[in-house]
């Protein structure tokens, strides 16, 4: 909990190195050439390893040390990135995780592991290209290099070790060093925990000009490095290699000087954390709880000066509401976090899905810019894998019947999201053979769901698969087929006030809509009276408000509906729904609501007019009551209740149909 | 409602308070504060035992009727009613509920040996809604089973509205 323990934080950097391990491994999969790729995996390998150490994970340590050896071995262009030794990395990278979080791991599994991983290494090397043997004698010439660095003064108070830098150098050859103390000042003037120190190391090796590069990766932001061939037994190498690094450092070839300051790699400044600082989840909470109380203390503010006749306190109070309101926008921004985090963990979920099922899947994601609340995010993380594995599962053939079906063998799962007003969308696309209409229904008879013969709407039917008990998969597989996961999926995206919506057609894929607001803390709502009640709809749910005149009112007793030009629309009398049992306003009016393309009226005495509303959850004792997601606290200290609108429409939606079936 | 409301001795420390003229006690640890009357909010189309829900300091808490419980009259708010805000654990999460009170006594202690168990028959209320009975004097307190009347929703029968046109 505590955020200074620094066991806590390793596992929470580990977590993030294994992630983009994890991301580069899978981009590697499709593109093996890409050396930027190889690059990064081979980075995080190596912080991942450095860190472990230092805060005594030495099993992950020791193991990962092996990865990134094999690594190494790719990143020297002696070894293709194969397929299988992703692969193995991947399985690999499953038991570093392990060890990070400091699960029971068998020893022997990790033998294993390394065994395949050694077994990947092997077989990919003799498809190598023979030049690339550095590790025999007889490989290239032996180079001597002139090596000049100095830290930044700060460099110390930032934990980099010089010392270990000269060890690496050490183990790529013959090494003399000499220190440059042409900076050091002046006793008096010396503050003992500045580095003035610079070094200069006669180094003669095999390697190659990156290996010496590499040894200051971590440090080259910030440092000044100089390297020089002094004399050199194949030019031509140290050429390509020079370019191949040209993205690192600003090389000018023939005399290689490379100087690198200020312009940091933004990827190696990333791996670091930059200058984002790490705060507990639990805290941005407080910090909401507290804004949404100060919002609504800022309301009341302005009730009271509104009725005052002190027109400084009026000013103060708008110069509250407008503080209150930036406050409140700057902290909805803290809190969101582009939805790339979420989707990335699906691209190892299609790679173990495609491995499992014997498919060959595509993902595509888009709009991974959108942005949502972070503790939704979290929340949709397991809905959106039993959908993405129901789509895998269910949705896509194999490819034989793809092939049958004149469809390319690839099947293609599309995750995207959007945002379209207080609202995001995320869609689950596949293009597979859509959902068999004849057999949910079948299925849903005999689970007793639906009576036989029952008349459903397509939508209704499709409603059924997230029915709790509804499966159609005739075979249980590991995957999916238990029917647990999809009336867990709803109830989940109902508990973020979401809906969830989905189309199919036979033979050419299914779509899974999930619309999900955007913050589940504070929305802007309409508020509205109806008998004593006051109440607020979400302002991103109201589409418009029209009155109900006295001659719709009396037309529309029997039938509820109003005519909007030239549409009808349903409309629900919310007296009648609350039994305010009180007689109407003469002047009622319609709030017309909508989620998408369904729409109701709701039918109140007066609209009171906007308000930012803190959602305030009601306890179990109101869960049952679907009418209400919410409450939320006004400004004159009363409580109001926020209306469900999903649920209003469906039960708009449903009156009508009744309304129509009996004539 | 728990053991933790009683100390070694074996006695109760416990708020009392009156519904209709019968004394009630709730063990005194779990009450977070008495309160005078607030404004309520009523929820249509909750059960009656728990129709409304009011502002605790900036909180959204439910309001619930222990009167509807033990079949008594709700009566009409006098200058002595109350609410009783206690925190109840509800589905495994610490939640802060008010009850209305006509009238509330004080603190107090009630010694084990001057309690027994609610009588299975005689008792004009349900029995599984009755932790204990204690004696005080000609008094008879009645310490009532929150989690068996709250799990009930005081013994309400489905008094959700049904979603029917009108």
């Amino acid at each position: 909990m505590s955020d200074a323990d620094p066991v806590e934080i390793f596992r929470q950097e580990a977590q993030e190195l294994l992630e983009t391990i994890e991301q580069g491994l899978l981009d590697l999969a499709h593109r093996p050439g890409d050396r930027d790729l190889v690059d990064a995996v081979f980075r995080g390998l190596h912080t991942l390893k450095g860190s472990g150490a230092m805060f005594g994970f030495d099993a992950l340590a020791a193991f990962t040390h092996h990865c990134e050896t094999a690594f190494d071995r790719v990143r020297k262009g002696e070894v293709p990135a194969s397929a299988e030794l992703v692969s193995a990395v991947l399985n690999a990278q499953d038991h570093m995780r392990a060890l990070a979080e400091g699960r029971e791991a068998s020893e022997s599994a990790g033998q294993a592991l390394l065994e395949a991983l050694q077994r990947a290494v092997d077989g990919a090397a003799p498809q190598a290209a023979a030049p690339a043997a550095p590790a025999t004698p007889a490989g290239p010439a032996m180079t001597t290099w002139k090596v000049r660095f100095s830290l930044p003064a700060d460099a110390l108070a930032n934990g980099t070790r010089p010392l270990p830098l000269l060890d690496e150098l050490r183990e790529l050859g013959d090494c003399a060093v000499a220190t440059i103390t042409d900076n050091v000042p002046a006793l008096a003037a010396l503050n003992p925990t500045e580095c003035h120190l610079g070094w200069e190391v006669i180094l003669t090796t095999s390697h190659p000009r990156d290996a010496i590069e590499d040894v200051f990766i971590f440090v080259i932001d910030d440092m000044t490095l100089e390297i020089e061939a002094l004399e050199t037994g194949a030019p031509p190498e140290v050429e390509a290699e020079a370019e191949a690094g040209a993205e690192i450092v600003q090389a000018s070839a023939p005399v290689l000087v490379a100087e690198t300051r200020g312009e940091p790699s933004t990827e190696a400044k990333a791996g670091r954390g930059g200058d984002t600082v790490r705060v507990p989840a639990e805290r941005l909470d407080e910090l909401m709880d507290r804004v949404g109380e100060l919002v609504i203390a800022q309301s009341r503010l302005t009730q009271v000066a509104a009725a005052a006749t002190d027109t400084s306190l009026r000013d103060v109070a708008e110069e509250i509401e407008r503080l209150a309101a930036e406050l409140r926008d700057t902290m909805m921004v803290v809190r969101m976090v582009p939805i790339a985090q979420l989707f990335g963990r699906f691209r190892r979920l299609i790679h173990d899905l495609a491995r499992d099922t014997g498919k060959t899947i595509e993902l595509s994601t888009e709009g991974e810019t959108t942005e949502l609340d972070k503790t939704v995010i979290e929340r949709l993380a397991d809905p959106l894998v039993h959908l993405i594995r129901n789509a895998a599962d269910h949705g896509l053939e194999t490819p034989a019947d793809r092939l049958a079906a004149g469809k390319p063998a690839t099947g293609h799962v599309t995750l995207a999201a959007r945002q379209a007003g207080a609202e995001v969308i995320i869609t689950i696309t596949d293009d597979g053979r859509g959902v068999d209409r004849a057999r949910v229904r079948a299925k849903a008879e005999d689970n007793g769901l639906i009576a036989a013969g029952a008349v459903l709407s397509d939508n209704e039917l499709l409603q059924l698969i997230f029915a709790p008990g509804f499966s159609t998969a005739d075979a249980i597989t590991s995957l999916s087929g238990r029917g647990v996961g999809m009336d867990v999926v709803k109830r989940t995206i109902e508990g973020l006030r979401g809906s969830i919506e989905m189309t199919s057609e036979p033979g050419k894929g299914s779509q899974i809509a999930l619309r999900i607001p955007l913050t589940l803390a504070i929305i802007d709502g309409l508020m509205v009276r109806v008998g004593d009640g006051r109440y607020v709809i979400p302002l991103a749910a109201v589409e418009e408000c029209v009155e109900l005149t006295p001659q719709q009112d009396i037309r529309s007793t029997g039938r509820s509906l109003i005519t909007l030009r030239d549409q009808l629309v349903p409309f629900i009398r919310l007296r009648d729904l609350f039994r305010t049992g009180q007689a109407p306003d003469p002047h009622q009016k319609v709030v017309v609501v909508s989620t998408g393309h369904e729409r109701v009226g709701l039918v109140v005495d007066q609209i009171l007019g906007d308000h930012q509303t803190v959602i305030k959850s009601l306890s179990p004792f109101h869960a049952d009551v679907e009418v209400f997601s919410g409450a939320t606290i006004l400004g004159d200290g009363g409580v109001a209740l926020i209306l469900d609108v999903s649920h209003l429409v469906s039960a708009g939606q449903r009156q009508d149909a009744q309304l129509r079936a009996v004539g | 409602m728990t053991d933790t409301a009683q100390t070694e001795t074996g006695a109760l420390q416990v708020l009392t308070f009156d519904l209709q003229g019968e004394t009630f006690a709730l063990p005194a640890l779990a009450v977070r504060e008495v309160l005078d009357v607030l404004p309520e909010t009523a929820v249509p189309g909750a059960a009656p035992f728990v129709d409304a829900v009011i502002n605790f300091r900036g909180r959204v808490i439910p309001l619930t009727d222990l009167r509807l419980a033990f079949g008594l009259e709700r009566g009409p708010v006098t200058i002595d009613s109350r609410i009783v805000v206690i925190e109840h654990t509800l589905n495994g999460d610490p939640t802060l509920i008010g009850l209305r009170a006509d009238k509330v006594h004080e603190v107090t202690t009630i010694e084990r040996a001057d309690t027994e168990d609610a009588p299975r028959v005689g008792l004009r209320w349900r029995a599984d809604f009755i932790r204990c009975l204690a004696k005080r004097g000609a008094d008879l307190i009645v310490v009532p089973d929150l989690d068996q009347i709250f799990a009930t929703r005081g013994g309400a029968t489905g008094a959700v509205i049904p979603f029917t046109p009108s």
